[in-house]
Formats: structure tokens, sequence, C-alpha cells
């Protein structure tokens, strides 16, 4: 008998390769070499591996321009714009987390380079993600990215709140892949493939008779999915794992597993189920008024900066959910630009709220955050330039994120679900702004000077860079969006 | 045709003027002086272009200044500027405004701050008058919200946290339905065209609709702008708001940013959807009427003097509403006329306002007596500005409430003899206040209160001359709104209905 290997496209794979490779030289440098190896170079090694990504991404871009968008590894795996650009958004997290991840590290005292190693091997799982055209690699993709972030989030061993943190999304994370994996099982009972083009090509050409099986298995497969992002209302885990999670751990879940859980999310609906449209999009619709009321509403009575966040992140799910519901090409490259634009955000502000949590990263207190603007002005001013852009401001990155999803909608006949979406972002303003006054505020606190190290200097400077550069200037960034489509539409 | 260059300094001055502004913080005053001049600058330019607006182009196209570049084509987002008579007043009267709030109402609280937010609103409120494209003007007219939110969270009175805070949001949730609203527009458009994305006002004017899509997004535009102007029953922000606001914080507020509700309103809810005119004439001119009386009687008992002129504000809002509505040339141009000189009778009121309040700390109606005794100059340039209000003949109010009034007369009598009540009522709620602030016989502090100083006498030149010469002699600038004011009219209603 002979086995046929399929065919690989290695510039295709090449980001997981990198960051699996830099994962794995990290792992055999830590148990090989006699002396420690240190921080330093730890973070070297993934910010080399992220910058590597986006170089690959560049060369992918070109190739996509050249020949076409392609499978290969017998149709599993998928290059196209869509994948390239989610693919370049994670490293760019990666990057600007690791930054992060770094001074926390030292400041923190903890002597392993694990960090970087569960974070290298968890974003090659969201990478996966993005590039992956069946429901096994998709699921492959997710369990990679979840295992190493249960161990990030019990990374904080000084906290009991970490541990039970880890616990909890444990629990719940296991099953929603459980879900997700008998989800796969029933779609693919119903059309006899577990890839994705195939189960599009298998609906587009039959008429089912009885689709109780497919519906079944979509749903469970959607049930996953709305855990992954944290859709309301399967949200309830988020709040808890944001608060008890380190910081950075916080930042880096916040971009590079949404962008992993939203890419899957995007062709699952939308390459694979796309025929089925009219029987997701009003489950879709229910989620999102949910998951945007929800999350502005639950968020306004925080009092704890890393929880406020979760929720406001759980409103900004709703958004990204907007353009998968339009389910157009427009809608589409609006959860792109979404996702684009959100993730070096979310970084940067938690990488000053990791400055802020001080020593044992306990201090998340929106308190502690009164006068920060008048004693330190730069840093004052970025945070709130990034929660004005989470805010929707014009001539920040997140009015026009807001914009593009919304437009879909409108485009896709939303305008309800679209006024709904952006009344919640009328709510959600009024926490950013009530932030933002505590910034601003006369009655400084005895508070001691925030030292930013450099390194985490460099990953808020990106991310405030990114915000207003194209917030005043968005041409770019539009077009890239507008350019990444998904291969299979139907 | 000029070129569209002046537009874009009117917008880029004032940020140039902000950075530096920001810069220069070594020393006491130098930011005060970089904002002044700053605003001077802005001023001589918006007069400059105020000459340039060539009226005679009026004939064929009354835009001026137009240019066009397309900045996110998938976004459909393109800076488009262009002016007309009606944003021609506005874009003069952004100017005045900033200026005299930097005179006439200087904030000594961390200045560089202070004046490079209000250098920033200037941009922005510059922005939505000139910005001839839908999209574009969504953008600065949201803005516009920013630095009035820190103005006021930074250097407003007691409650000014919470004043701030209610200002944002129900300026914000009210402009999600402007946005909605404007997208829908976009994509109908295109989706007649069948071209690209495009925001562009003079396009989107031509967008065949059915009838009750034009209501919907009628009742869209209506909510964001009506929240702005403030129009009853969307004004329960402004009281507070007014109040609490630093004096340049008010001026900004009621004598500018309440135009943009107005001139939005005019611009692009009558302008742009005339199907719906005939369905919500009615409903709106009937808000407005509500507006005129609920203000009068407001501020025939309001306790302190910044929540009466936010009464009466409203009550002249309701006016220039009706002058929006009322669908005559006549009232159009009326309203158009009213929103400037408002718009200067309210700087009139509030550095007054705030001349008492430096002085005596309280603007509390009841704390005062008998000012006129110790402060006769005040008191004159108060009776000045209140008459002008009122509408006494010979000054500014009077020209554009009498063709507010006679327009509305012609095509919707009833409204106009309701709105009529609102000047007998601005009448009494004004010489009333006055007599409980400046009449009687000064005790105590009040007895002790100095005069306006020469400096805050210059602040209020620029005023009372624009009364008394628009009072006079409006000619000049009528003649400069009334070719923009019949092209809309007549796009609205092509049968021949103006008056």
């Amino acid at each position: 008998m002979k086995i046929a290997i399929p065919h690989i496209h290695y510039l295709a794979i090449a980001p997981v390769l990198i960051l699996f490779g830099a994962a794995l030289v990290l792992l055999f440098a830590t148990a090989l070499v006699r002396t420690k190896v240190s921080q330093r170079i730890a973070t070297l090694v993934t910010v080399t591996a992220s910058a590597a990504v986006l170089v690959v991404t560049y060369f992918q871009w070109r190739c996509i321009d050249q020949v076409g968008a392609t499978t290969t590894i017998a149709h599993a795996i998928v290059l196209d714009g869509f994948s390239v650009v989610a693919t370049g958004v994670i490293a760019a997290s990666l990057l600007m987390a690791s930054l992060v991840a770094h001074d926390w590290a030292v400041r923190e005292r903890i002597a392993g380079v694990e960090y970087q190693i569960l974070a290298l091997a968890s974003t090659a799982g969201a990478v996966l993600m993005t590039q992956a055209n069946d429901l096994v690699v998709i699921f492959l993709g997710l369990e990679i990215l979840s295992i190493g972030l249960y161990v990030l989030v019990a990374f904080d061993r000084q906290r009991a709140t970490s541990a039970e943190a880890a616990l909890k999304y444990f629990l719940l994370g296991g099953f929603a892949s459980a879900i997700f994996i008998y989800g796969a099982a029933l779609v693919y009972g119903a059309t006899g493939s577990t890839n994705l083009s195939s189960i599009s090509y298998f609906l587009g050409s039959n008429v089912l008779l009885r689709p109780g099986l497919l519906y079944a298995g979509g749903a469970l497969l959607l049930v996953g999915f709305a855990f992954k992002v944290a859709a309301v209302p399967f949200h309830l885990w988020s709040p808890d794992v944001y608060e008890g999670a380190p910081t950075p751990v916080t930042g880096f879940m916040a971009s590079v597993v949404k962008v992993g859980a939203f890419a899957a999310l995007v062709r699952v609906l939308i390459s694979s189920l796309g025929t089925q449209m009219d029987t997701w999009r009003p489950i879709l619709w229910v989620l999102i008024v949910l998951t945007t009321l929800v999350g502005a509403s639950l968020a306004l009575v925080q009092r704890n900066a890393k929880r406020m966040l979760a929720y406001s992140s759980i409103n900004h799910a709703g958004f990204m959910l907007v353009g998968v519901w339009a389910g157009t090409v427009r809608g589409i490259a609006g959860t792109l630009f979404y996702i684009v634009t959100y993730a070096p955000t979310v970084v940067a502000t938690f990488a000053i709220v990791t400055l802020m949590g001080g020593l044992g990263d306990e201090n998340h207190s929106i308190d502690s955050y009164r006068g920060l603007a008048r004693r330190q002005p730069w840093l004052g001013a970025s945070l709130g330039v990034l929660l004005l852009s989470q805010l929707g401001a014009p001539l920040t990155t997140g009015f026009y994120a807001k914009y593009a999803v919304l437009a879909s909608a409108l485009d896709s006949g939303g305008a309800p679900v679209a006024l709904i979406a952006l009344l919640s972002a009328a709510i959600a303003a009024f926490f950013y702004l009530r932030w933002t006054m505590a910034l601003y505020a006369e009655d400084t606190i005895e508070a001691t000077r925030v030292v930013v190290p450099a390194s985490t200097g460099v990953a808020i400077g990106l991310g405030v860079a990114m915000t207003l550069v194209f917030g005043v200037w968005p041409g770019p960034l539009a077009a890239l969006a507008q350019h990444a489509t998904v291969l299979f539409t139907p | 045709m000029h070129s569209s260059l002046w537009l874009t300094a009117l917008l880029v001055v004032p940020l140039a003027g902000a950075l530096v502004a920001m810069l220069v913080r070594d020393r006491e005053g130098r930011a005060y002086l970089v904002a002044v001049v700053t605003a001077s600058v802005e001023m001589v330019l918006a007069l400059f272009v105020a000459v340039l607006y060539n009226d005679h182009i009026a004939k064929a196209q009354t835009f001026d200044f137009a240019t066009r570049h397309v900045l996110a084509a998938p976004f459909g987002l393109a800076y488009d500027v262009a002016l007309d008579g009606i944003s021609l007043l506005m874009v003069v009267l952004t100017a005045i405004v900033v200026l005299l709030a930097l005179l006439g109402a200087r904030d000594r609280r961390r200045e560089p701050a202070f004046v490079s937010w209000l250098l920033i609103l200037t941009s922005m409120t510059m922005g939505s008058f000139i910005a001839h494209d839908l999209l574009l003007f969504f953008i600065f007219f949201e803005l516009t919200l920013v630095p009035c939110y820190f103005i006021i969270s930074q250097w407003g009175g007691a409650e000014r946290g919470k004043a701030a805070l209610k200002f944002f949001i129900y300026t914000f949730t009210a402009s999600a339905f402007l946005l909605i609203g404007i997208l829908y527009l976009g994509f109908l458009h295109q989706h007649q065209t069948g071209g690209a994305l495009s925001f562009a006002y003079g396009a989107l004017s031509t967008t065949s609709m059915t009838h009750s899509t034009a209501i919907w997004l009628f009742v869209a535009f209506a909510i964001a702008f009506g929240a702005k102007a403030p129009i009853w029953p969307l004004h329960t922000w402004s009281p507070l708001t007014y109040a609490e606001a630093p004096t340049a914080g008010s001026i900004e507020l009621s004598a500018l940013l309440a135009k943009l509700g107005s001139y939005g309103l005019l611009r692009f809810a009558v302008g742009l959807l005339p199907l719906a005119l005939p369905d919500m004439r009615p409903v709106v001119m009937t808000l407005a009427v509500i507006g005129i009386l609920y203000g009068s009687a407001l501020a025939c008992v309001a306790l302190d003097l910044k929540r009466f002129v936010a009464y009466s504000s409203l009550a002249q809002m309701g006016f220039i509403t009706l002058g929006v509505m009322a669908g005559s040339k006549i009232a159009t141009v009326g309203a158009v006329l009213l929103m400037f000189n408002h718009g200067i009778i309210t700087i009139g009121f509030f550095l007054i306002i705030g001349y008492i309040e430096t002085r005596r700390g309280s603007i509390q109606i009841r704390d005062f007596n008998g000012l006129q005794g110790p402060a006769p100059v005040m008191a004159a340039l108060f009776t000045l500005v209140m008459l002008a209000s009122i509408g006494l003949p010979g000054l500014s109010g009077f020209v554009s409430e009498y063709l507010i009034l006679i327009g509305t007369f012609a095509t919707h009598a009833w409204w106009g003899v309701f709105g009529a009540f609102g000047v007998v009522a601005a009448a009494l709620y004004l010489l009333w206040a006055y007599q409980r602030v400046f009449h009687g016989r000064a005790v105590g502090a009040n007895a002790t209160m100095t005069d306006v100083t020469s400096k805050e006498r210059w602040a209020l030149v620029p005023v009372v001359v624009l009364i008394v010469a628009l009072g006079v002699f409006p000619k000049p600038v009528l003649d400069r709104i009334s070719p923009s004011v019949q092209q809309l009219i007549e796009h609205v209603a092509p049968s021949g209905v103006s008056k």
C-alpha cells in the first residue's frame, strides 16, 4: 500500500513553522543550555519570530497577488488574503504583547522563560486557525491555542485568583472544545466531509430534505465559537479570567485569541455554511444584540480596570459579529478591519494596565488611575487616546472600525442591528469617559510615579501610533482589509 | 470659483495654534498670547473668505471654494469642503466666538491646555460648517464632543463631571441615529447608481427614495440635530451643561455648537429629504413652538443666570427651528440670520454673566440686587444685549425674528401666531430678570461690586457693534444668505412653493 503524501506549500505554513519552531528552540535551550536562558534572550527570540512572520506575510501577500489564493496539504490549509492579514495582526500582537510581558516578568522576578514559549505555541495555534480550511484543523488550532493559554492564565503563582481563573477557563474551555468537536462530527454526518469547501460544495449542490443534523451541528459549532470570542450568553468565563490572569496574558488573550477565533468563525460561517446564511443570521442577530448590550451595560458597574476591559471586549466582540452577520465581502472586510485595529489598541491598553498594576499585579481599581494624566501627561494621554479609540471617537481607528462593520450591516439591510450596536457604544462611552475623567482628575491620590520600562514603552507607543495614524488616514488599512478576501465565498 | 486652500487654512490654523500653545508652556501667559494671535488670524481669514465669497456665482451655483479628495475609497471617505452663503455666516460666527471667548472669558487655570482645547474645538466646528460631504460632516460633528467634554469636565463648576458626561452621552447617543441615517442614505444612493460609495452632498441630494424611507431618515436626522440644537423635548442636557461649563465653554456651546444642530437640520434634514417635509413640518414646528413657550416659561423661574440663558436659548432655538422648517424663503433667511444674531447675543449674555461670576463667585439671581448702582456700564451693556434678544427694532434680534415670523405666518399661520407669543414672553422674562438683578437698592456685596474694566469693555465692543449694525443695516449679510437659501428652497420645493 502506498501512502500519497499531499503537496505542501511551505510558504503557506511558514508562519506556523516559525512560531512553533521558535517555541521549540526556546524549550530545548532551557533544557540543554547549562546557564539559565535569560528573559532578554527569550523576548528577543519571540520578537524575532514575530517579525519574521510579518516578513513572511509580506511574501505571502505578494504570492497571492501573483498566482492567486490557493489551498495546500490536501486542501486542509488555505492561503488567501484574509489569512495573511489575520496572521500579520496576530504576529504584530504577539510582538507587542511579548514586549509587555518581558518587563512584567522582570518586575515580578519570574525566572523561567516558559511564558514566551507558551505564548509562541499558542500563537502558532491562532495562526493555524486563521488558515484552516477543515473543521479538524480548526479544532487542532483551537486546542494548540487553548492549552498554552490555560497554563498562561495560571502563570502568576503568587495569586490564588490566577489559578482559579485558569481552572475556570480550563473547565469551560474544555467543555466548549467538546461542543465544537461534537458539532464538527454532526456536520460531517450531514455533509460527508469536514473540509470547509467540500461542505460548501455539498450544500450548494444538494438540497437537504432533513436538515436537522446539519442545523444541530452548525449550532454547536457556533456555540463553540461564541465561547471563544466571549459572546453573550457564553461570556461568563471572560470577566473572571481576564481579571485573574496576569495582565500581559489578558492583553494577549484579548488580541491574539480573538483574532484567531474570529478568523475561524468567519471561515466556518461564510466559507462552509454560507449557503445556510438565512438560517444562522437570525441566531447571530440575537447574539449580537445580547453581546453588545450586555457587554456595555455590565461594564458600567465595574470598578476594576481589568473586569471593565473584559466587558468592553465583549462589547467589541459584538461589533465584530456585526460584520459576520452582514455575510458579504464588505462585511468580512469590516470585521477584518475591526480586528486589525482593535488588536494593537487593546494590547497597548493592557500594557498600561500592567504598568499600573504594580508589583504583584494587584492594583487595578479605577481609582488608582485618578490624576494619572496630571502626574504623567504622556502615559495618561496615551491611555486617553486608547480609551477614546475603543469608545469610537473619530480620528482614532476605533471610529472607522465601528464604521466599517456598521456600513456593511446597512449594506445588507441591517439598519436595526446597526442602530442597536451603536446605541450600545453610547452606553459604553459612559465608562470609557468615566475612566478618562479619572485620568484627568485634580485630587491626585498619594501615588508614586509609574516607571515605564523601555520595551513596554515601545509597545504602548506602537499601539497609540497605530490608533492615531490610521485614525487620521484609514485609507491603506481599509484597502488592505478590502483586498484581503476569503478564498471560498458562496 | 476660489481655491479651497482658504477653507483648509481655516481648518489648519487653529490646529497649528493649539499645537504651539501646548508646546510653549514655559512661561505664564504665553500660550494665551499664541491663542489670541491664532484666533485673530482665523478671524482675518474668515473675513477674507467672506469678502472673496462671490455672490455673483449665485446665479448658477452658490457653492464656492469647493474641492474633493477621496481618502479611503472602501469607506466612501473623502475630504470634501465647500462654502455657500449659509455656511459662510457660520464660519464667520465660529471665528468671532473663539476670539471673544478668549478675550472675554480668560481662564488662567492650566491655560495652555485650556486654550488648546478651545482652538481644537474651533477647528472641528469650522470643519462641520464647511464639510460638503455627509460623512465628513459627521466626523467633525462627533469630534466637537471631545474638546467640549474636556473643557467642561476640567474647567467647569462643582458638578462638572456629571455635566460633561451627560452632555457627551446625550449627544453621542443622538448622533448614533445620524450615522445610521447617513449610512443608509449612502448605500441607497450607491445601490441606485451602482458606482462607488460616496457621501457627497450634491450626489446624495439626487437620491430618489420612497416616502416612508424619507420619513425614517428625517426622524433619525432630526433626533441628532434636535439634541444638539436643542429642540424640545431633547433639551434636558442643556441647562446643567450650560450652568456647569466654564464661561468660555458656555459661550462655545450655546453660541456656536447649538447652531450645528439647526444648521444640520436645514442643510441635511430639510435639504436632502424634501419628501418627508409635508409630514414632518407640522411635527417639528409644533415642537419648536412648544420649545419657545416652554423655554420662556422656565426662563421666568430659573434660579441662576446661566440656566436663565440656557432656557432663553431654548426659546430662541425654537424660533430658529420654526424658520428652518417653515419652508418659505423669508423665514429660512430669517432663521439663518437668527443663528448668527443669537450667537452674538449669547456671547454678550455669557460674557457679562462671567464678569459677574468672577466678581461675586455666584450666579444665583437671588444673590443680586440693584447692580446698576455700582456698575452702570455693565447694566447698560446688559440692557442692550437684552433688548436685542427681546427683538427691539433697530437691533439685530428684531430683523431675524421678524423675518421668521412673517415667513412662518405666510405658510403656517397658526404656528406663527403661537410663536409670536414667544416674543412677548421674551420681553417678560428678560425684563423681569433685569429688574431683579440690576434694579433696586444695592446693599452689602452688591453695593461694592466694581464695574466692567476697560479690558472687559473691549471684549464686548464687537458684540455691541454687531448687534447695532445688523439691526440697522443687515443687507450685506442678507444678500449673501438669500441666493443660497433660494437654491435650497428651490431644490426642496421645485414647484415654486417658496414665497
